[in-house]
């Protein structure tokens, strides 16, 4: 019989954020920018099909940076849970605290208790009923939870692409300028050409199921305007 | 039953296969409406009258009445029985008013839970194969006298066609060409229909005689509640068409309701 070695708790946990960072910044950030009637989130992605941004309920939306299936069985399950709240009380009663909480919950029980932690980031935007305060949340991979205003940025260049949001951020921009400010934080950043982009808006305007996705001409249309 | 037991706590990271379903979800999870009844006993419950659909050129127009019916009694006179199923579809009730509408809730949720997950929304036909399985799963009910029947429109957007569905208690479900009705007063708006129906029919056509076919089965059927200008009820009426489900203004549909209270024998 062998016996395991003595790791020592912090080493292990140390090892373990290391593991998880290091993936997470070879994938492409996220960038969410509050505007006048709604949120904007916006990614770099080249790809048409795999999405990392999405509808979670009637006012909610989630992105998602890092290991794509990952991302992707705790979007499944944010929308199997958030279905399930609204199903059994109310549409009302589904909220992205509650939701950044049970994703906030689930990744620190996975890194504590997993050999490999999840090389994700998450981002939960919920925009307001009736003009109050627009919500945004930022999950990192052991579970910390981020309360974030006006804008938030996940992914390996989270910081520097925060910075250069809050450099240009004003009150009360419209869609196009939200746009403009984060296509050119990302071009900052890098320091390339983007290779292609994806963005959703959350907007009350859309009625119930306030999600909406822009498409590429949209997106010409508003940065070359 | 797969992974823990439901909480809100941790997130239901495991799932049924396919896993797309919300109600395969709420069936793993123990949480799925249960029908069982003892054999013996009835129960009364509130009806949900008559329901209809038309085919015109271009979409389809849904319409019900506003009384539910308990024996010789009015439960209600204000109930919805014609819901949106999703941007597409349009789902009605007649039947066990109480067991249809939390069908059309699960529906609805299916519906948008599968669209979200997938990140495309299901074919008409799936939407009506689902619909269908439902309404199969309520059999059992249908001995106690609890009986839930359904109509179903949405617009095909793949054959850029409007299609209507009808269903039977057993879970059946028929693809009509024209028009079709459930619930108490279906046989005389279907006898109304058929004198008035015809393949060229326009929007404005199909809504006026959604509502004539509507006063015409509450003139014969103490259970359906016609348009009630008095009291400002007034039918719920949905068109499906090329750019999704829509609502006629009130309006419109007051002035729909008391022409046809006005040309009523």
């Amino acid at each position: 019989m062998t016996m395991p070695f003595y790791v020592a708790p912090e080493q292990l946990v140390r090892d373990k954020a290391e593991f998880a960072r290091k993936g997470i910044a070879r994938g492409r950030s996220i960038v969410a920018v509050e505007y006048a009637s709604g949120v904007l989130i916006l990614a770099e992605n080249p790809s048409r099909a795999l999405h990392k941004i999405s509808e979670m309920y009637d006012r909610i939306a989630f992105a998602g940076v890092g290991r794509y299936n990952e991302f992707e069985t705790l979007r499944k399950a944010g929308i199997r849970q958030a279905d399930l709240m609204g199903y059994l009380y109310s549409r009302e009663d589904v909220t992205a605290m509650g939701l950044a909480t049970a994703f906030s919950q689930t990744l620190g029980a996975i890194f504590s208790h997993e050999l490999k932690p999840y090389e994700v980031e998450m981002l939960i935007a919920e925009i307001s009923v009736n003009g109050g305060e627009h919500r945004l949340f930022k999950v990192t991979y052991d579970g910390t939870l981020f309360d974030e205003r006006d804008f938030c940025a996940i992914g390996g260049k989270a910081e520097a692409l925060t910075e250069a949001i809050k450099a240009g951020f004003r009150e009360g921009m419209v869609l196009a300028e939200a746009v403009k400010l984060g296509a050119a934080s990302f071009r900052q950043v890098e320091g390339r050409a983007p290779d292609g982009w994806e963005a959703a808006v959350l907007e009350s305007s859309n009625g119930r199921r306030a999600f909406r996705r822009l498409s590429d001409e949209d997106l010409t249309a508003m940065t070359a305007g | 039953m797969t992974g823990p037991p439901f909480s809100f706590g941790l997130l239901p990271l495991s799932a049924p296969l396919p896993g797309s379903s919300f109600t395969d979800l709420l069936t793993s999870l123990d949480l799925a409406p249960r029908w069982e009844v003892p054999a013996e006993g009835r129960v009364s419950a509130p009806e949900a009258t008559t329901v209809l659909a038309v085919c015109y050129q271009g979409g389809v127009v849904m319409a019900g009445d506003r009384q539910a019916t308990e024996g010789y009694s009015v439960a209600h006179r204000r109930i919805q029985k014609v819901f949106p199923a999703d941007r597409y579809s349009v789902v009605a009730i007649s039947g066990t008013a109480g067991l249809a509408m939390e069908l059309v809730k699960l529906f609805q949720v299916e519906l948008e839970h599968y669209e979200k997950l997938e990140g495309l929304r299901l074919t008409l036909e799936g939407k009506a194969n689902f619909l269908a399985r439902l309404v199969r799963g309520q059999l059992p009910m249908a001995f106690q006298g609890l009986v839930v029947v359904p109509l179903f429109a949405g617009f095909d957007e793949a054959a850029d066609v409007g299609r209507l569905y009808t269903f039977d208690v057993v879970g059946g479900r028929y693809e009509e060409q024209d028009y079709g009705a459930a619930g108490s007063g279906s046989r005389e708006a279907k006898s109304f229909l058929r004198t008035v129906y015809r393949t060229d029919l326009d929007e404005a056509t199909a809504i006026d005689i959604s509502v004539r076919a509507l006063v015409a089965a509450a003139a014969e059927d103490l259970a359906t509640g016609g348009p009630d200008l008095r009291r400002n009820i007034l039918p719920n009426v949905y068109l499906i068409d090329r750019n999704g489900v829509s609502e006629p203004p009130a309006d419109r549909l007051e002035a729909s309701a008391r022409q046809a209270l006005e040309s009523s024998p």
